[in-house]
Protein backbone atom coordinates (compact mmCIF):
# COMPACT_ATOMS: atom_id res chain seq x y z
CA UNK A 1 0.00 0.00 0.00
CA UNK A 2 0.85 3.68 -0.53
CA UNK A 3 2.96 5.85 2.12
CA UNK A 4 2.32 9.64 1.64
CA UNK A 5 3.96 12.70 3.08
CA UNK A 6 2.10 15.09 4.98
CA UNK A 7 3.36 19.09 5.54
CA UNK A 8 2.45 19.97 8.76
CA UNK A 9 0.56 22.54 7.22
CA UNK A 10 -2.07 19.94 6.35
CA UNK A 11 -1.75 18.66 10.13
CA UNK A 12 -2.21 22.16 10.99
CA UNK A 13 -5.68 22.63 9.12
CA UNK A 14 -6.61 19.20 10.81
CA UNK A 15 -5.95 20.95 14.10
CA UNK A 16 -8.44 23.91 13.48
CA UNK A 17 -10.96 22.31 11.29
CA UNK A 18 -11.43 19.91 14.34
CA UNK A 19 -10.80 16.64 11.74
CA UNK A 20 -9.98 13.28 13.00
CA UNK A 21 -6.52 12.06 12.65
CA UNK A 22 -5.05 8.84 14.18
CA UNK A 23 -1.27 9.57 15.22
CA UNK A 24 1.14 7.06 15.75
CA UNK A 25 3.93 8.91 17.44
CA UNK A 26 7.26 6.58 17.62
CA UNK A 27 9.53 8.95 19.62
CA UNK A 28 10.77 7.90 23.08
CA UNK A 29 7.87 7.61 25.81
CA UNK A 30 9.14 10.49 27.65
CA UNK A 31 9.45 12.92 24.81
CA UNK A 32 6.35 12.32 23.43
CA UNK A 33 4.53 12.37 27.32
CA UNK A 34 6.21 16.14 27.51
CA UNK A 35 5.16 17.19 23.89
CA UNK A 36 2.84 15.71 20.99
CA UNK A 37 0.89 17.32 18.55
CA UNK A 38 -2.73 18.46 19.89
CA UNK A 39 -6.06 18.13 17.91
CA UNK A 40 -9.24 18.46 19.48
CA UNK A 41 -10.78 14.88 17.51
CA UNK A 42 -7.15 13.19 17.51
CA UNK A 43 -5.90 9.63 18.74
CA UNK A 44 -2.55 8.10 19.58
CA UNK A 45 -0.54 5.24 19.99
CA UNK A 46 2.66 5.60 21.25
CA UNK A 47 5.26 2.95 20.34
CA UNK A 48 9.22 4.24 19.91
CA UNK A 49 10.28 2.71 17.10
CA UNK A 50 12.98 0.93 18.10
CA UNK A 51 10.32 -1.35 19.61
CA UNK A 52 9.26 -1.83 15.93
CA UNK A 53 12.68 -2.89 14.49
CA UNK A 54 11.49 -6.65 14.41
CA UNK A 55 8.39 -6.07 13.03
CA UNK A 56 4.74 -3.84 13.29
CA UNK A 57 2.48 -6.81 13.55
CA UNK A 58 2.25 -5.96 17.47
CA UNK A 59 0.78 -3.21 16.77
CA UNK A 60 -1.60 -3.83 14.01
CA UNK A 61 -4.46 -4.14 16.12
CA UNK A 62 -4.57 -0.84 17.62
CA UNK A 63 -4.42 1.21 14.29
CA UNK A 64 -7.83 1.66 12.91
CA UNK A 65 -8.66 0.95 9.42
CA UNK A 66 -11.30 3.98 8.85
CA UNK A 67 -8.85 6.97 9.84
CA UNK A 68 -6.35 9.05 8.10
CA UNK A 69 -2.88 7.61 9.80
CA UNK A 70 0.02 9.76 10.33
CA UNK A 71 3.26 8.34 11.72
CA UNK A 72 5.24 11.08 13.67
CA UNK A 73 8.80 10.89 14.86
CA UNK A 74 11.65 13.73 16.05
CA UNK A 75 12.82 14.24 12.36
CA UNK A 76 11.04 12.10 10.10
CA UNK A 77 13.59 9.03 9.65
CA UNK A 78 12.38 6.63 12.11
CA UNK A 79 8.47 7.52 10.75
CA UNK A 80 9.55 6.51 7.74
CA UNK A 81 10.91 3.47 8.62
CA UNK A 82 7.72 2.59 10.21
CA UNK A 83 5.19 4.17 7.91
CA UNK A 84 7.02 1.75 5.00
CA UNK A 85 6.74 -1.39 7.58
CA UNK A 86 2.77 -0.20 8.29
CA UNK A 87 2.49 -0.43 4.13
CA UNK A 88 4.15 -3.44 3.26
CA UNK A 89 1.54 -5.16 6.03
CA UNK A 90 -1.13 -3.76 3.65
CA UNK A 91 -2.48 -0.36 5.31
CA UNK A 92 -2.24 3.00 3.92
CA UNK A 93 -0.51 5.56 6.06
CA UNK A 94 1.45 9.27 5.99
CA UNK A 95 4.24 10.22 7.80
CA UNK A 96 4.93 13.72 9.04
CA UNK A 97 8.01 15.87 6.85
CA UNK A 98 10.18 16.62 8.51
CA UNK A 99 8.75 15.32 11.79
CA UNK A 100 8.25 17.29 14.80
CA UNK A 101 10.99 19.75 14.05
CA UNK A 102 8.77 20.80 11.44
CA UNK A 103 6.22 20.96 13.54
CA UNK A 104 7.81 23.11 16.37
CA UNK A 105 8.22 25.68 13.51
CA UNK A 106 4.75 25.91 10.95
CA UNK A 107 3.06 29.23 11.46
CA UNK A 108 -0.57 29.27 10.01
CA UNK A 109 -1.56 33.40 9.72
CA UNK A 110 -5.08 33.37 10.39
CA UNK A 111 -7.04 36.91 10.67
CA UNK A 112 -8.69 38.49 14.00
CA UNK A 113 -10.68 40.71 12.59
CA UNK A 114 -10.96 44.24 10.58
CA UNK A 115 -9.60 47.39 11.49
CA UNK A 116 -11.07 51.00 11.45
CA UNK A 117 -9.79 52.56 8.07
CA UNK A 118 -9.89 49.38 5.73
CA UNK A 119 -6.64 47.65 8.24
CA UNK A 120 -6.78 44.12 9.12
CA UNK A 121 -5.34 42.49 12.50
CA UNK A 122 -3.67 39.00 11.55
CA UNK A 123 -2.63 36.14 14.59
CA UNK A 124 0.38 33.86 13.60
CA UNK A 125 -0.56 31.12 15.24
CA UNK A 126 2.83 28.78 16.25
CA UNK A 127 0.73 25.35 16.89
CA UNK A 128 3.57 23.18 17.91
CA UNK A 129 4.51 25.50 20.86
CA UNK A 130 1.55 27.64 20.94
CA UNK A 131 3.21 31.02 20.32
CA UNK A 132 1.30 33.67 19.03
CA UNK A 133 2.36 36.74 17.01
CA UNK A 134 0.96 39.32 15.39
CA UNK A 135 0.52 41.92 12.26
CA UNK A 136 -1.96 44.66 11.67
CA UNK A 137 -1.48 46.26 8.57
CA UNK A 138 -3.50 49.45 6.94
CA UNK A 139 -2.76 51.72 3.66
CA UNK A 140 0.55 50.26 2.83
CA UNK A 141 1.79 49.80 6.49
CA UNK A 142 2.29 46.84 9.15
CA UNK A 143 3.35 46.46 12.97
CA UNK A 144 4.35 43.26 14.13
CA UNK A 145 4.33 42.25 17.76
CA UNK A 146 5.90 39.50 19.29
CA UNK A 147 7.28 37.69 15.99
CA UNK A 148 9.13 34.14 16.64
CA UNK A 149 12.21 33.59 14.76
CA UNK A 150 11.13 32.31 11.18
CA UNK A 151 11.51 36.22 9.92
CA UNK A 152 10.42 34.91 6.59
CA UNK A 153 7.09 34.46 7.42
CA UNK A 154 6.21 37.92 8.67
CA UNK A 155 8.32 39.30 5.43
CA UNK A 156 6.72 37.09 3.05
CA UNK A 157 3.11 38.10 4.48
CA UNK A 158 3.94 41.60 4.41
CA UNK A 159 5.31 41.45 0.79
CA UNK A 160 1.82 39.50 -0.54
CA UNK A 161 -0.02 41.83 1.29
CA UNK A 162 2.06 45.01 -0.09
CA UNK A 163 2.95 46.38 2.86
CA UNK A 164 5.97 47.86 4.45
CA UNK A 165 6.61 47.01 8.07
CA UNK A 166 6.94 50.15 9.82
CA UNK A 167 6.91 49.18 13.51
CA UNK A 168 8.52 45.36 15.30
CA UNK A 169 7.59 45.18 18.94
CA UNK A 170 8.36 42.44 21.54
CA UNK A 171 6.14 42.91 24.49
CA UNK A 172 9.15 41.69 26.84
CA UNK A 173 12.30 39.72 26.61
CA UNK A 174 11.02 36.29 25.91
CA UNK A 175 12.59 33.38 27.51
CA UNK A 176 10.48 30.68 26.15
CA UNK A 177 11.33 31.20 22.63
CA UNK A 178 13.39 32.97 19.91
CA UNK A 179 12.29 36.49 18.88
CA UNK A 180 12.65 37.66 15.26
CA UNK A 181 11.64 41.06 16.11
CA UNK A 182 15.02 42.71 15.51
CA UNK A 183 16.00 40.19 12.53
CA UNK A 184 13.16 41.67 10.76
CA UNK A 185 13.74 45.34 11.74
CA UNK A 186 17.15 45.04 10.22
CA UNK A 187 15.93 43.33 7.37
CA UNK A 188 13.22 45.88 6.41
CA UNK A 189 14.28 48.82 8.14
CA UNK A 190 11.56 49.12 10.11
CA UNK A 191 12.41 50.30 13.98
CA UNK A 192 12.25 47.73 16.66
CA UNK A 193 10.60 48.13 20.13
CA UNK A 194 11.61 46.97 23.34
CA UNK A 195 11.05 47.81 27.05
CA UNK A 196 14.11 49.21 28.53
CA UNK A 197 13.39 47.99 31.92
CA UNK A 198 13.88 44.33 30.20
CA UNK A 199 16.67 45.50 28.19
CA UNK A 200 19.00 46.54 29.99
CA UNK A 201 21.66 43.73 29.17
CA UNK A 202 20.78 43.83 25.63
CA UNK A 203 23.92 44.42 22.97
CA UNK A 204 21.90 46.17 20.54
CA UNK A 205 20.35 48.64 19.76
CA UNK A 206 16.43 49.62 20.26
CA UNK A 207 13.97 52.21 20.50
CA UNK A 208 12.15 52.44 24.27
CA UNK A 209 8.55 50.96 24.39
CA UNK A 210 7.64 53.08 27.15
CA UNK A 211 4.33 53.39 28.81
CA UNK A 212 1.67 56.05 26.78
CA UNK A 213 3.64 55.15 23.88
CA UNK A 214 1.66 55.51 20.34
CA UNK A 215 2.55 54.96 16.86
CA UNK A 216 0.49 55.17 14.04
CA UNK A 217 0.22 52.59 11.67
CA UNK A 218 -1.06 53.72 8.07
CA UNK A 219 -4.37 55.18 7.88
CA UNK A 220 -4.73 57.84 10.91
CA UNK A 221 -7.15 56.46 12.66
CA UNK A 222 -5.16 53.06 13.75
CA UNK A 223 -3.56 53.74 16.59
CA UNK A 224 -1.49 51.54 18.46
CA UNK A 225 -1.09 52.55 22.33
CA UNK A 226 1.39 50.99 24.83
CA UNK A 227 0.51 49.69 28.48
CA UNK A 228 3.48 49.43 31.05
CA UNK A 229 1.86 45.92 32.64
CA UNK A 230 4.86 44.56 34.63
CA UNK A 231 4.97 40.69 36.42
CA UNK A 232 6.05 38.14 33.77
CA UNK A 233 9.04 40.43 33.62
CA UNK A 234 9.80 43.72 34.92
CA UNK A 235 9.49 45.51 31.76
CA UNK A 236 6.24 43.44 30.27
CA UNK A 237 3.99 45.68 27.98
CA UNK A 238 0.71 45.24 26.54
CA UNK A 239 -0.62 47.27 23.56
CA UNK A 240 -4.46 48.65 22.70
CA UNK A 241 -4.47 48.30 18.99
CA UNK A 242 -7.53 50.41 17.82
CA UNK A 243 -9.46 50.89 20.89
CA UNK A 244 -10.95 47.38 20.33
CA UNK A 245 -8.07 44.74 20.86
CA UNK A 246 -5.78 44.15 23.76
CA UNK A 247 -2.76 42.65 23.69
CA UNK A 248 -1.04 41.34 26.57
CA UNK A 249 1.73 39.56 25.88
CA UNK A 250 2.54 36.87 28.40
CA UNK A 251 1.13 38.59 31.23
CA UNK A 252 -2.27 37.17 31.13
CA UNK A 253 -3.91 34.48 28.59
CA UNK A 254 -7.04 32.73 27.85
CA UNK A 255 -7.07 29.82 30.65
CA UNK A 256 -3.65 31.02 32.93
CA UNK A 257 -1.83 34.10 33.96
CA UNK A 258 2.42 34.55 32.96
CA UNK A 259 4.76 33.59 35.94
CA UNK A 260 6.58 35.41 37.40
CA UNK A 261 10.01 33.33 37.45
CA UNK A 262 11.85 33.43 34.46
CA UNK A 263 14.09 35.97 34.23
CA UNK A 264 13.97 37.02 38.35
CA UNK A 265 12.61 35.67 41.59
CA UNK A 266 8.93 35.24 40.97
CA UNK A 267 8.89 36.78 44.81
CA UNK A 268 9.77 40.11 43.71
CA UNK A 269 7.59 40.44 40.54
CA UNK A 270 4.54 38.47 41.95
CA UNK A 271 3.27 41.89 43.10
CA UNK A 272 3.58 43.97 39.96
CA UNK A 273 1.48 40.77 38.58
CA UNK A 274 -1.17 41.52 41.03
CA UNK A 275 -1.00 45.14 40.30
CA UNK A 276 -1.35 44.84 36.52
CA UNK A 277 -4.05 42.06 36.60
CA UNK A 278 -6.47 43.32 39.50
CA UNK A 279 -5.73 46.98 39.07
CA UNK A 280 -4.76 48.65 35.43
CA UNK A 281 -6.16 45.85 33.83
CA UNK A 282 -9.45 46.40 36.09
CA UNK A 283 -9.51 50.36 34.37
CA UNK A 284 -9.72 49.03 30.85
CA UNK A 285 -12.81 48.58 29.02
CA UNK A 286 -14.29 44.94 29.87
CA UNK A 287 -15.41 45.02 25.66
CA UNK A 288 -11.66 44.66 24.44
CA UNK A 289 -10.74 41.47 22.77
CA UNK A 290 -7.65 39.86 24.63
CA UNK A 291 -4.87 38.64 22.37
CA UNK A 292 -2.13 36.47 24.28
CA UNK A 293 1.23 36.01 23.16
CA UNK A 294 0.90 32.32 24.03
CA UNK A 295 -1.87 29.36 24.50
CA UNK A 296 -1.00 26.33 26.65
CA UNK A 297 -4.04 23.90 25.39
CA UNK A 298 -5.44 23.27 22.13
CA UNK A 299 -8.62 23.82 23.98
CA UNK A 300 -8.10 27.48 23.94
CA UNK A 301 -8.40 27.92 20.23
CA UNK A 302 -11.35 29.32 18.73
CA UNK A 303 -13.68 27.71 16.07
CA UNK A 304 -11.40 29.47 13.43
CA UNK A 305 -8.00 28.29 14.83
CA UNK A 306 -7.50 32.21 16.67
CA UNK A 307 -6.91 32.33 20.24
CA UNK A 308 -8.96 35.11 21.56
CA UNK A 309 -11.83 36.16 24.13
CA UNK A 310 -13.57 38.55 25.55
CA UNK A 311 -11.32 40.83 28.88
CA UNK A 312 -15.16 40.47 30.23
CA UNK A 313 -15.41 37.12 29.77
CA UNK A 314 -11.40 36.46 31.24
CA UNK A 315 -12.48 38.68 34.31
CA UNK A 316 -15.34 36.09 35.13
CA UNK A 317 -13.69 32.69 34.34
CA UNK A 318 -9.97 32.99 34.17
CA UNK A 319 -8.80 31.52 37.84
CA UNK A 320 -5.98 33.35 37.85
CA UNK A 321 -8.01 36.61 37.53
CA UNK A 322 -10.40 35.36 40.83
CA UNK A 323 -8.18 35.13 43.58
CA UNK A 324 -9.20 37.51 45.88
CA UNK A 325 -6.81 36.75 48.82
CA UNK A 326 -3.35 38.50 47.85
CA UNK A 327 -1.22 36.19 49.86
CA UNK A 328 -3.12 33.00 47.96
CA UNK A 329 -2.35 34.58 44.86
CA UNK A 330 1.08 34.91 46.06
CA UNK A 331 1.08 31.34 46.70
CA UNK A 332 -0.56 30.41 43.54
CA UNK A 333 2.32 32.19 41.40
CA UNK A 334 5.56 31.16 43.57
CA UNK A 335 5.04 27.96 45.24
CA UNK A 336 3.54 25.49 42.32
CA UNK A 337 5.30 26.15 38.86
CA UNK A 338 5.20 24.35 36.57
CA UNK A 339 8.84 22.85 35.14
CA UNK A 340 10.88 25.86 33.41
CA UNK A 341 10.79 25.93 29.41
CA UNK A 342 13.76 23.95 28.14
CA UNK A 343 16.92 26.48 27.47
CA UNK A 344 14.98 29.31 28.98
CA UNK A 345 18.31 30.99 30.32
CA UNK A 346 20.23 30.36 26.94
CA UNK A 347 17.15 31.95 24.85
CA UNK A 348 16.90 34.57 26.72
CA UNK A 349 20.52 35.27 25.71
CA UNK A 350 19.73 34.89 22.78
CA UNK A 351 17.10 37.28 22.48
CA UNK A 352 19.67 39.80 24.39
CA UNK A 353 21.94 39.25 21.52
CA UNK A 354 24.63 37.45 23.67
CA UNK A 355 24.80 33.89 21.66
CA UNK A 356 24.17 33.40 18.08
CA UNK A 357 23.14 30.27 17.87
CA UNK A 358 23.13 28.48 14.51
CA UNK A 359 19.72 26.96 13.24
CA UNK A 360 19.74 23.23 14.45
CA UNK A 361 21.03 24.52 17.79
CA UNK A 362 17.96 27.12 17.83
CA UNK A 363 15.46 24.43 17.24
CA UNK A 364 16.70 22.52 19.54
CA UNK A 365 16.12 24.91 22.61
CA UNK A 366 12.93 25.79 21.49
CA UNK A 367 11.72 21.96 21.85
CA UNK A 368 9.04 21.23 24.23
CA UNK A 369 5.49 22.99 24.89
CA UNK A 370 4.97 25.87 25.98
CA UNK A 371 5.55 27.04 29.35
CA UNK A 372 5.10 30.56 29.96
CA UNK A 373 1.92 30.38 32.49
CA UNK A 374 0.72 29.27 36.00
CA UNK A 375 -2.97 28.23 36.11
CA UNK B 1 39.99 6.21 26.11
CA UNK B 2 37.29 3.89 27.60
CA UNK B 3 38.09 0.03 27.03
CA UNK B 4 35.27 -1.90 25.04
CA UNK B 5 35.01 -5.41 23.17
CA UNK B 6 33.01 -4.39 20.37
CA UNK B 7 32.93 -1.02 18.52
CA UNK B 8 30.48 0.77 16.12
CA UNK B 9 31.12 3.32 14.26
CA UNK B 10 27.56 5.04 13.06
CA UNK B 11 28.90 8.75 12.77
CA UNK B 12 27.04 10.76 10.49
CA UNK B 13 23.70 8.54 10.72
CA UNK B 14 20.36 9.51 11.25
CA UNK B 15 17.67 8.16 13.32
CA UNK B 16 16.58 5.41 13.39
CA UNK B 17 19.71 4.36 11.41
CA UNK B 18 22.10 4.36 14.90
CA UNK B 19 19.61 1.93 16.91
CA UNK B 20 19.23 -0.57 13.45
CA UNK B 21 23.31 -0.85 13.91
CA UNK B 22 23.06 -1.66 17.13
CA UNK B 23 20.91 -3.75 17.51
CA UNK B 24 22.38 -5.78 14.64
CA UNK B 25 25.92 -5.30 15.87
CA UNK B 26 25.02 -6.48 19.74
CA UNK B 27 24.20 -10.05 18.21
CA UNK B 28 28.23 -10.46 17.19
CA UNK B 29 28.95 -9.51 20.88
CA UNK B 30 29.46 -12.27 23.40
CA UNK B 31 27.13 -11.77 26.57
CA UNK B 32 28.59 -9.43 29.51
CA UNK B 33 30.76 -7.90 26.83
CA UNK B 34 30.85 -4.19 26.02
CA UNK B 35 29.80 -2.36 22.91
CA UNK B 36 31.16 0.87 22.13
CA UNK B 37 29.04 2.76 19.86
CA UNK B 38 30.28 6.09 17.82
CA UNK B 39 27.64 8.43 16.88
CA UNK B 40 26.71 12.13 15.84
CA UNK B 41 23.28 12.27 16.20
CA UNK B 42 21.67 13.84 19.23
CA UNK B 43 18.85 11.70 19.52
CA UNK B 44 21.12 9.10 20.08
CA UNK B 45 21.78 9.74 23.63
CA UNK B 46 18.08 9.24 24.82
CA UNK B 47 17.22 6.68 22.26
CA UNK B 48 20.05 3.87 22.96
CA UNK B 49 19.66 4.57 27.08
CA UNK B 50 15.71 3.70 25.98
CA UNK B 51 16.50 0.83 23.92
CA UNK B 52 18.82 -0.86 26.09
CA UNK B 53 16.44 -0.67 29.17
CA UNK B 54 13.57 -2.30 26.79
CA UNK B 55 15.70 -4.81 25.61
CA UNK B 56 17.36 -6.03 28.63
CA UNK B 57 20.85 -5.02 27.90
CA UNK B 58 23.26 -2.86 30.56
CA UNK B 59 23.40 0.95 29.47
CA UNK B 60 26.57 1.78 31.16
CA UNK B 61 26.47 5.33 29.72
CA UNK B 62 27.85 8.14 27.23
CA UNK B 63 30.14 10.71 26.85
CA UNK B 64 30.69 14.02 24.27
CA UNK B 65 34.07 14.55 22.61
CA UNK B 66 33.83 17.13 20.08
CA UNK B 67 30.62 16.40 18.74
CA UNK B 68 30.92 12.89 18.56
CA UNK B 69 28.90 11.11 21.21
CA UNK B 70 30.41 7.58 22.74
CA UNK B 71 28.33 5.27 23.93
CA UNK B 72 28.67 2.19 26.18
CA UNK B 73 26.59 -1.07 26.01
CA UNK B 74 26.85 -4.09 27.96
CA UNK B 75 25.08 -7.32 26.72
CA UNK B 76 22.64 -9.03 29.07
CA UNK B 77 20.40 -11.41 29.00
CA UNK B 78 17.73 -12.42 31.43
CA UNK B 79 18.84 -15.87 31.92
CA UNK B 80 22.62 -14.79 33.22
CA UNK B 81 21.29 -11.63 35.49
CA UNK B 82 18.85 -14.16 37.51
CA UNK B 83 21.94 -16.71 37.81
CA UNK B 84 22.07 -18.38 41.43
CA UNK B 85 24.84 -16.82 43.97
CA UNK B 86 26.09 -19.56 45.63
CA UNK B 87 29.47 -18.42 47.61
CA UNK B 88 28.92 -18.50 51.03
CA UNK B 89 30.41 -16.11 52.72
CA UNK B 90 28.72 -12.70 51.91
CA UNK B 91 28.68 -8.97 53.41
CA UNK B 92 26.52 -6.20 53.30
CA UNK B 93 27.36 -2.92 50.69
CA UNK B 94 28.06 -1.14 54.11
CA UNK B 95 30.32 -3.91 55.60
CA UNK B 96 32.60 -3.56 53.03
CA UNK B 97 32.90 0.11 52.93
CA UNK B 98 33.26 0.69 56.86
CA UNK B 99 36.74 -2.21 56.61
CA UNK B 100 39.78 -1.09 55.38
CA UNK B 101 40.46 -4.41 53.37
CA UNK B 102 40.46 -4.05 49.55
CA UNK B 103 37.39 -3.94 47.41
CA UNK B 104 37.67 -5.81 44.33
CA UNK B 105 35.29 -4.06 41.44
CA UNK B 106 35.16 -6.96 38.77
CA UNK B 107 32.81 -5.61 36.46
CA UNK B 108 34.57 -4.76 32.91
CA UNK B 109 36.56 -1.85 32.64
CA UNK B 110 33.84 0.68 30.85
CA UNK B 111 31.62 0.50 33.79
CA UNK B 112 34.18 1.06 36.52
CA UNK B 113 35.19 4.23 34.47
CA UNK B 114 31.72 5.65 34.18
CA UNK B 115 31.58 4.98 38.32
CA UNK B 116 33.38 3.00 41.05
CA UNK B 117 33.79 3.22 44.76
CA UNK B 118 37.01 5.70 45.38
CA UNK B 119 39.15 2.95 47.09
CA UNK B 120 38.17 -0.11 44.56
CA UNK B 121 40.14 -1.97 42.34
CA UNK B 122 39.21 -2.61 39.09
CA UNK B 123 40.05 -6.42 37.88
CA UNK B 124 37.21 -7.47 34.80
CA UNK B 125 36.19 -10.73 35.56
CA UNK B 126 37.13 -12.08 32.69
CA UNK B 127 41.10 -11.03 33.36
CA UNK B 128 40.90 -12.24 37.20
CA UNK B 129 42.39 -15.43 36.72
CA UNK B 130 45.69 -13.65 34.95
CA UNK B 131 45.90 -11.21 37.05
CA UNK B 132 45.95 -13.49 40.78
CA UNK B 133 49.03 -12.02 41.50
CA UNK B 134 48.06 -8.23 41.99
CA UNK B 135 45.86 -9.85 44.99
CA UNK B 136 47.45 -11.14 48.55
CA UNK B 137 45.83 -14.46 49.30
CA UNK B 138 45.68 -13.98 52.82
CA UNK B 139 43.93 -10.91 53.34
CA UNK B 140 40.52 -9.82 53.21
CA UNK B 141 38.61 -8.91 49.97
CA UNK B 142 35.22 -7.73 49.41
CA UNK B 143 34.62 -8.84 45.88
CA UNK B 144 31.71 -6.43 44.55
CA UNK B 145 30.16 -6.07 41.03
CA UNK B 146 26.62 -4.60 39.97
CA UNK B 147 24.10 -6.66 41.39
CA UNK B 148 26.29 -9.85 42.99
CA UNK B 149 26.19 -12.16 40.06
CA UNK B 150 29.58 -12.05 39.08
CA UNK B 151 31.08 -11.26 42.19
CA UNK B 152 29.73 -14.29 43.14
CA UNK B 153 31.69 -16.02 40.60
CA UNK B 154 34.64 -14.14 41.22
CA UNK B 155 35.05 -15.27 44.82
CA UNK B 156 34.39 -18.84 43.73
CA UNK B 157 37.27 -18.61 41.66
CA UNK B 158 39.53 -16.76 44.22
CA UNK B 159 38.70 -19.01 46.85
CA UNK B 160 39.41 -22.36 44.46
CA UNK B 161 43.20 -20.53 44.28
CA UNK B 162 43.66 -20.37 47.64
CA UNK B 163 42.41 -17.27 48.45
CA UNK B 164 40.94 -17.64 52.14
CA UNK B 165 39.58 -14.55 53.31
CA UNK B 166 37.26 -13.35 50.54
CA UNK B 167 33.54 -11.85 50.82
CA UNK B 168 31.03 -11.73 48.40
CA UNK B 169 29.45 -8.08 48.28
CA UNK B 170 25.26 -7.67 48.11
CA UNK B 171 23.72 -6.13 47.02
CA UNK B 172 26.65 -4.84 44.78
CA UNK B 173 27.10 -1.54 43.40
CA UNK B 174 23.22 -1.46 42.30
CA UNK B 175 22.70 -0.38 45.86
CA UNK B 176 25.35 1.91 46.16
CA UNK B 177 24.56 5.73 46.63
CA UNK B 178 27.60 6.80 47.89
CA UNK B 179 30.24 9.16 46.59
CA UNK B 180 31.05 7.62 42.78
CA UNK B 181 34.46 7.94 41.19
CA UNK B 182 34.71 8.74 36.89
CA UNK B 183 38.09 7.82 35.23
CA UNK B 184 37.55 9.25 31.89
Amino acid sequence: MTVTAWTASQVARRVIDNEPLFILDVRNDDAFADWKIEGHAFDYLNVPYFDLLDGVEVILPQIPTDKDVLVVCAKEGSSIMVADMLSEAGLDVSYLAGGMKSWSMHIEPLKVGDLAGGGELYQFVRLGKGCLSYMMISDGEAAIIDAVRFTDVFIEFAKQKGVDIKYVFDTHLHADHISGGRHIANETGATYYLPPKDAQDVVFQYAPLEDGLTVQVGNAQLAVGALYSPGHTIGSTSFIVDGRYLLTGDILFIDSIGRPDLAGLAEDWVGDLRETLYTRYRTLADDLIVLPAHFMMIDELNEDGTVSKRLRELFASNHGLNVDDEETFRKMVTDNLPPQPNAYEQIRHVNMGKLTPNDDEQTDMEIGPNRCAVR
Amino acid sequence: MIQSNVQLDVKGLACPMPIVKTKKAMNDVAEGQVLEVQATDSGSVADLAAWSKKSGHQYIGSREQNGVYFHYIRKCSESNERAEQTFERTATNEEALASSAIILDVREAAEFAFGHIPKAKSIPLGELEARLDELNKHEAIYVICRTGTRSDMAAQQLAQAGFTNVFNVLPGMSGYDGELQKDM
